[in-house]
């Protein structure tokens, strides 16, 4: 009974937790400057790619090197179609999530026959593809010169629906994980051999996880093309395959407000960083260092091993 | 249809750069198979090699003392990384990729600050040409490809023919064995790991000459690496060679017929391929 109770608690203090999270980044709206608004507004769409990053690392135990490719799939998918097309933002959005998680479904045939190492370097070599291709056919895409599309969000609009695809993206992951379907994603994570026994079939699962991960990346660029109106091939490079890695480790794998963190701390070491010195990255690359020496699972996965067991 | 002479050509061309690039990876494939760690910063080894180089090579004008000190510099610089990042996180997979991050960023970035964006490069320390009967072949580059080689064949008689050669695969195989029986598995790491810094610094300074040094050039590394050392096998010396080759052949003969951005999808198309079709192997059960 007592033990009932406590995992009720436990339940109203996650859902409260994260409710609370929230709602304290719908009131920075308020307390914000314009300049700090874009920037907290670039954190959550990153976030949501980061969530869904963690999707597939943190709760499937898959670590991808390509996730980029769903991040541009979005970006092109919804980006595209505004520009040659003359489509409007809200029809465009659907268009890129379907883009990307059609793409996922098509490389997580392949690539899902794989796991551990190996998984990581094919969807390292399929996002290297997927930026050369961008490049390939510059013609269309421009390249890293990138396109303008011809939208205007006024900044606190954009706030606000980047809120809620964070918002909802948030609460759906971890309505996912907590789900018996995520449940059967940690029990690959854990011990793949014994959850087949158990009658799931690891390669279905897993890649129903890759293409709502690659569908909720897609969501994440095609948000960032509308809302900021710019397309660019810099967000397929590889460097945005490891960011999101570098985000979820940062915050913690396997915590539903790691990859908030994580953007949070990444984004703003950039950013004071870059106001001290134009070799910045010298200062992110110490920090990165002096952190994961005094958290090695992630700030949120430490803290969780040392008393906060609650936390999910 | 190429001419035959234009094919020998492609893959003497192939063979010198899958020699050089099995000596730059074979670092990056002793810390995977060895310490069990992905070093996301070995490109930085060979960017600093070059750069280093070019240093000495300024300064003193010789050529061999740079072939020398620059290796010897970097492999300095491993023990230290080895040190104060790889030992404290006690190698532990997920936590090194984030702290080889931070060094990758570090070295990158101090080498944009001492040496500047600019890519430079230095004389070959002699520029004779050998002629083939169809075309005539940089006597430079039959040297590098002959100095790799001749590196490459002295690190398989250490690993084959030495006690820390012996030491050096007992840990690969079982790290815990080897403790149990006395190998000092540390000092083991330390080595294994400045050894690879080491190599692919001499493979970076080889290039200066042919290819110019620049403070990026550790990232194009990067993604190679990996692609040969799952090819070849984790800590894998022949697997290593055996992979550089075929990616050195592929590169120089896929480019005959297509435009370089096509080829390089190819090439990563079919390994990725041969990633997915050849399953399981003695390294598929240990990742993670």
């Amino acid at each position: 009974m007592g033990r009932a109770s406590g995992m009720r608690s436990g339940k109203h203090r996650v859902w409260g937790l994260h409710l609370g999270v929230l709602g304290g980044l719908g009131v920075l709206q308020f307390v914000l400057p314009p300049y700090h608004l874009g920037v907290v507004t670039r954190i959550l769409l990153f976030s949501t790619y980061a969530l869904a990053y963690n999707l597939l690392l943190g709760y499937t135990g898959l670590l991808s090197l390509g996730h980029a490719l769903y991040f541009a799939a979005g970006m092109y998918g919804a980006g595209l179609p505004v520009y040659y097309l003359g489509l409007e933002a809200p029809q465009a959005f659907p268009v890129g999530v379907l883009g990307s998680a059609v793409m996922a479904a098509l490389v997580g045939i392949p690539a899902l026959r794989t796991t551990g190492l190996r998984f990581s370097i094919v969807t390292l070599l399929f996002g290297q593809t997927g930026y050369l291709l961008t490049l390939y056919f510059n013609r269309i895409t421009w390249a890293d010169q990138g396109l303008s599309l011809p939208l205007q969000v006024p900044p606190v609009l954009r706030y606000h629906l980047a809120l809620l695809l964070f918002g909802v993206s948030l609460l759906g992951s971890l309505w996912i994980v907590r789900s018996p379907f995520g449940r059967v994603l940690v029990g690959l994570r854990e011990h793949e051999e014994r959850t087949h026994l158990l009658g799931y079939d690891p390669f279905l699962y897993r890649w129903v996880a890759h293409v709502l991960s690659g569908a909720l990346c897609g969501a994440a660029g095609a948000a960032y093309a509308l809302l900021f109106a710019y397309v660019g091939n810099a967000f397929a490079s590889v460097l945005y395959s490891v960011y999101p890695l570098l985000w979820v480790l940062v915050g913690g794998a396997g915590t539903a407000l790691g990859p908030l963190l994580g953007v949070a701390l990444v984004t703003y070491a950039v950013e004071v960083a870059s106001g001290l010195t134009h070799a910045y990255l010298v200062v992110v690359g110490a920090a990165l260092i002096c952190l994961i020496r005094v958290f090695p699972q992630g700030i949120l996965g430490s803290l969780r091993k040392r008393g906060g067991r609650w936390l999910p | 249809m190429p001419s035959p002479g234009l094919l020998a050509l492609a893959l003497l061309d192939g063979t010198t750069s899958g020699l050089l690039l099995a000596l730059t990876v074979v670092g990056f494939s002793f810390s995977f198979g060895i310490l069990r760690i992905v070093n996301v910063a070995h490109g930085e080894f060979f960017m600093l090699g070059a750069v280093l180089a070019w240093a000495v090579v300024t300064a003193t004008g010789s050529f061999p003392l740079a072939l020398v000190l620059a290796p010897a510099a970097v492999m300095a610089l491993a023990v230290a990384v080895d040190r104060l990042v790889l030992r404290p996180l006690r190698y532990a997979a997920q936590p090194t990729v984030v702290a080889t991050l931070g060094v990758l960023y570090v070295l990158q970035q101090l080498t944009l600050l001492l040496y500047g964006p600019e890519a430079r490069g230095v004389a070959a320390p002699f520029g004779a040409t050998v002629e083939f009967p169809w075309f005539g072949y940089s006597g430079y580059k039959l040297a590098v490809a002959g100095l790799s080689a001749a590196l490459l064949a002295g690190l398989g008689v250490l690993l084959r023919r030495t006690d820390l050669g012996l030491m050096m695969r007992a840990t690969r195989q079982d790290p815990e064995m080897a403790v149990a029986l006395g190998v000092p598995v540390e000092r083991v790491y330390t080595t294994a790991f400045a050894l690879g810094a080491g190599m692919a610094a001499v493979a970076g300074v080889l290039v200066v000459p042919v290819q110019q040094a620049h403070y990026l050039m550790g990232l194009d590394v990067l993604l190679l690496s990996f692609v040969v050392v799952i090819l070849g096998g984790l800590g894998s010396l022949g697997g290593t060679v055996a992979a550089s080759l075929l990616v050195g052949w592929m590169d120089s003969l896929v480019s005959l017929f297509f435009t370089p951005t096509l080829a390089r999808v190819f090439t990563i198309l079919v390994v990725a391929l041969v990633l997915v079709v050849r399953r399981g192997g003695p390294w598929a059960e240990r990742a993670e």
